[in-house]
This record gives structure tokens, C-alpha cells and sequence, in this order.
């Protein structure tokens, strides 16, 4: 019932939050040559991601928005990966769940944390030297250390409190009425820096940047505000067990240079860069926890969805 | 002598004319897209007009509440748990735990009887535990704030809500509605779960009787249930115009010329 009510409410308005979904298959390789298929499903709280591996290699995935329903988000996840590539469940060696939603994968043969999938996707995505993963999700922010294997050493995570979320970062877009993929590019269109928004709370900041735009500052200059804001928050969190170099950030509010660019000022340190989609990290982790485990024991019979 | 007392609250603007211990007059505006000034010009006019009064009848004029510095033609301001401890005390002189519930602010004020504030304690950086958490969940699940309240009496079953963040919990709300859950037993959920944040912080400064609730959410009755729940005791007071308490005790202290 309220499904629909949502539906007819977003049809009256743009949705200035929705981000991009996207799928993704490497040209240059065939899943039909591989030896090991393995993939990984990360049911996020907004977003779900399907990663395909080949013999330890990334070969294709699919984000997309989590739904109502973890299962059906699993599947929706497989499902863009299977519509791109033709490849089946019955072709695949092992399928790992990962994130909060992974007990819910109703395919998968085993379920991993995504703080260990995030440390082993990082440490693919941007090679051994990554030390200190920020992975800034949907609805939590988490530091997580590892070694040269990608192996978790310390975590920490923030998950009470939207400030420093992907969930915040849509409040303000809504609030704003600015697509989502604009926020950062805009807040460094401004004639000098702000101060940061003094609340935390997403629901309160966005009484004080309502209050912002009716005291004269431009929206760009909120959204600085409001970025600032969010890089203050998230460094705070990450003093808190500290940042080796070899930093590496995950998660979709990597995407959003307003934030990362201030947090990169406010340590000193600059991120290390990938061209993987860092959405992936967690489901690329779990499909390759499930690479290693196929190499060990051999592959598994695939379970019906 | 009539005083006035204006709370410019992160919501709405409240002013209440007081002559010798009676109220003459109150008001309560939203003040929408108007500046904190504008609409506390906006509401005192009101309230002196709907009263056949002129600013020329008023001897002082106090504020309080977060925007109280905006009130460019006030006497004086005080901050909103003097105002709370002095207004409550009109009502109740036997009062001793006041709990403060408005539109963003959550807080417990412990008072002496002769309505001062000696002590509170009070949300700062987050919302949970605030009049707009319940707003916002009402809007997820599509009910007026009353039928809200009333709707949480209706049930008896306590289910936890897991999230302690607003934008958190409205998609626990929506998850909760999507799995069929009655309405009626989500807004208890959610009542409880603001109930039980303000009584954490009430309880740091203590609850002895008699305790009194202000402030919008005292008008929900199934918060004020969830909050008896919370505090496990089996009373709690309400003045008759919870949400004119501030100002009520701003036009007070405005005629005691003190603070």
C-alpha cells in the first residue's frame, strides 16, 4: 500500500537523491573460459551490489538500490549481472553474502561481514599497500585497518547516527533539490569557504541550512557548509583509531569529491585512487573470499534462489 | 501591569499576555518561510489584537526559546528552562521533575518549588528524543500527530525500534509497514523509543514527583502513556496549555521584573 502512495508521491516531484545504477562486464574476458566463477552479494541498507569473479579476476557487477525486501534485492543484484553477461546461478562455483542484509541472500553459500569483505575488496581494488579503509555507506561510516593481505587487524563504525552516511548526503540533495552527483563538484563553487553546519544531526541541519539560504548564503555554499560538516564528523571517527597511509576510501560517498577533497585537507593525507567503482568493495570481497574457498575445497552445487 | 512573554521555538512562535497572574491573551503562530523577527512581530501583534490590546498597554515584554535574541523589542531574554521551571510552577507549585518536550529539543529540568530551574539536562546533537522524530514517523506511516497518539493506545504489544537515528528509523518505519505490521502497533514502537530517549536524559537529572510534562508532545496522549511506561511512574501532569508554558513563564518573570 504505501509502495504505491511512495510511487505516486515520486511522480509528483524529482527525485534529486536517486543516484546512478549501474552494471558492468569486462569486454576483454568470457566467463565461459574461466575455470573459477565465484560471486559476491552485498545487500546493503540502500544499496545491493553483485560482484562476478573469474579465476581471482574481476569480470563484472551490478549496483543498484536495495529494496524492501534483502531477498528479492539479492536476486534484483544477480540478476543485472546474469541479463549482461548470460551467465547462471548453475554456472557459478560459490556465491558469498556480505553486508547487512547477508543471512538474507536466499543463494548464497556462506555469509561473511562486510568489514572483512571491505579490507579484502580494498585490498584488490587498490593493491597491499592499503592500511586504513574508510568505507562510507548508506546508513554507516566504518574505519577498518588491515594488513598487506587484506586481512582485518581493527574496525571501528559509526551506525546510530546518519551524520556521515550516504543517507545524509540524500536528506540535503532532497532538501537542496540538487541531483545527488552534483553535491560535491558545486560545493567548491563558492566564493570562499564556509564555516560547516554546527549540527550533527541530519534532521537538525537541515532546520540550519533552511536557515542558511534565508540568511542569504547560495546553495553551493550550503552544500560546502553541509560537506564540511560531514568530512569534520568522519575525520573525528577515524582519529579515533587513527589513519595509516595507504588510505583508502569505499563505499558511495567516495564518489562525492566535496566530502572526500575535505577529509583529504583536514588529514593531510590524500586517498588513494582506484578505477573500480568503489560502491563494489564489499561484494568484490566476497566474491573473492569465495575464489579462495572454491581453490581450497572445489566448487560448490549452486542453490536455487 | 501587563507583561508579554514570546517563545520563538525552532517551530513555531508562542506569546502569552499576562495581567496581574491572569492570562489575557496567547497566540501561537508557524512561522513558515517568515524570519524568527518577522514572526515574532507577526504573533505578539496578533495576540494583542485578538486581546483589543496595543503595545503601549504592555509594561514588559520578555523572550526565551532558541531564536529569543531575534526579538529585537524585548526587555530582556532567558533561556527556556528558567521560562519551562517559572511557567510550570504557575500550574504546579509541587512540581520538581519538569520534561520538556518541543519540536527539536528533548530535555528534563528539575525545579525547587518556587519555580526556578536548578538543573537540566538535555538533547543537543540529535533529534531522536524530539517532538520532529515523532512528526516524521507519523508522515511515514501517513496519520495526523493525534491520530497518532491515539492510535499508539490502541496497542499493547512493544516492539523495539533498532534505529536511534530519525533518518534511520523512518526506513525502519517503512520496513515495519511493508511486513504488515498494524499501524497502531508502530506508533507505540516509535512513542516508546522517543519515550525512552528523553527519560535517559530526564533521569540524569533525576525524577521525583511531582513530574510534569510540557511542550507540543503533551498533547500526544499515547506519549504521554509511553512516557508513564518510561519513567515507571503512575502520574504524570499536564498543564492545560503545554505549549505555552515558556512563554507563560517569560510574561511572568517580565512582571517580576527579575530573572
Amino acid at each position: 500500500m504505501s509502495e504505491t502512495l511512495a510511487i505516486a508521491d515520486s511522480a509528483a516531484k524529482p527525485e534529486f537523491w536517486r543516484w546512478e545504477e549501474t552494471s558492468w562486464a569486462d569486454p576483454a574476458k568470457d566467463w565461459r573460459s574461466a575455470k573459477n566463477i565465484t560471486v559476491g552479494i552485498d545487500v546493503g541498507s540502500v544499496s545491493s551490489q553483485c560482484v562476478v569473479v573469474t579465476d581471482g579476476e574481476l569480470y563484472a557487477y551490478n549496483s543498484m538500490r536495495t529494496g524492501s525486501s534483502s531477498p528479492d534485492s539479492a536476486k534484483n543484484a544477480f540478476k543485472g549481472v546474469q541479463d549482461k553477461t548470460g551467465l547462471t546461478l548453475g554456472d557459478v562455483h560459490m556465491v558469498v553474502g556480505t553486508g547487512y542484509g547477508r543471512v538474507n541472500v536466499p543463494f548464497s553459500h556462506k555469509a561473511i561481514t562486510e568489514i572483512a569483505c571491505h579490507a579484502r575488496g580494498a585490498n584488490y581494488m587498490g593493491g597491499n599497500s592499503v592500511r586504513t579503509i574508510l568505507d562510507m555507506g548508506g546508513q554507516d561510516c566504518k574505519d577498518i585497518h588491515c594488513d598487506e593481505k587484506g586481512k582485518v587487524t581493527n574496525f571501528l563504525m559509526n551506525d546510530k547516527c546518519a551524520a556521515g552516511t550516504g543517507r545524509g548526503m540524500e536528506v540535503i540533495s532532497d532538501l537542496m533539490q540538487i541531483p545527488i552527483a552534483e553535491l560535491g563538484p558545486r560545493s567548491f563553487e563558492v566564493d570562499q569557504e564556509p564555516e560547516a553546519v554546527s549540527s550533527v544531526c541530519v534532521v537538525f541541519a537541515k532546520s540550519e541550512a533552511l536557515g542558511l539560504l534565508k540568511g542569504g548564503y547560495t546553495k553551493n555554499k550550503v552544500i560546502a557548509a553541509y560537506c564540511q560538516a560531514m568530512a569534520q564528523r568522519v575525520v573525528s571517527l577515524l582519529e579515533r583509531i587513527g589513519v595509516e597511509e595507504g588510505f583508502f576510501i569505499t563505499g558511495g560517498i567516495a564518489k562525492n569529491p566535496g566530502v572526500v577533497k575535505r577529509i583529504e585537507k583536514i588529514l593531510g593525507i590524500k586517498a588513494m585512487e582506484t578505477k573500480i567503482d568503489s560502491q563494489i568493495a564489499g561484494a568484490l570481497g566476497a566474491a573473492l573470499f569465495a575464489n579462495t574457498l572454491v581453490q581450497k575445497n572445489g566448487p560448490l552445487k549452486p542453490i536455487a534462489a | 501591569m501587563i507583561t508579554a512573554g514570546i517563545d520563538v521555538g525552532s517551530r513555531t512562535v508562542k506569546v502569552v499576555l499576562l495581567e496581574d497572574g491572569v492570562v489575557k491573551g496567547k497566540r501561537l503562530i508557524f512561522p513558515g518561510d517568515l524570519d524568527g523577527d518577522v514572526a515574532a512581530d507577526t504573533a505578539y501583534d496578533e495576540a494583542l489584537a485578538a486581546a483589543g490590546l496595543t503595545r503601549d498597554d504592555v509594561g514588559a515584554v520578555y523572550a526565551t526559546g532558541a531564536g529569543r535574541k531575534m526579538v529585537k523589542f524585548a526587555k530582556d531574554s532567558v533561556t527556556d528552562m528558567s521560562a519551562g521551571a517559572k511557567g510550570v510552577s504557575y500550574f504546579f507549585p509541587t512540581a520538581r521533575t519538569i520534561v520538556d518536550v518541543g519540536a527539536e529539543e528533548g530535555r528534563g529540568i528539575k525545579t525547587d518549588g518556587s519555580g526556578k530551574a536548578t538543573d537540566f539536562a538535555g538533547n543537543e546533537k540529535c533529534a531522536a528524543g524530539a517532538g520532529s522524530f515523532a512528526e516524521a514517523m507519523s508522515r511515514a506511516l501517513q496519520l495526523s500527530l493525534k491520530d497518532f497518539g491515539d492510535a499508539s493506545l490502541r496497542s499493547s504489544k512493544s516492539i523495539p525500534m533498532n534505529a536511534q537515528c530519525t533518518v534511520f528509523a523512518e526506513s525502519e518505519v517503512v520496513s515495519l509497514i511493508h511486513s504488515s505490521v498494524p499501524k497502531e502497533d508502530i506508533a507505540k514502537a516509535v512513542l516508546d523509543a522517543v519515550a525512552s530517549r528523553v527519560c535517559a536524559m530526564v533521569r540524569r537529572v533525576g525524577i521525583d514527583k511531582d513530574v510534569v510534562l510540557i511542550g507540543g508532545m503533551a498533547h500526544n496522549a499515547g506519549f504521554v502513556q509511553s512516557l508513564k511506561a518510561a519513567m515507571a511512574i503512575d502520574e504524570i501532569r499536564l498543564p492545560e496549555m503545554p505549549e505555552y508554558v515558556g512563554a507563560l513563564g517569560c510574561a511572568l518573570m517580565a512582571a517580576e521584573g527579575g530573572r
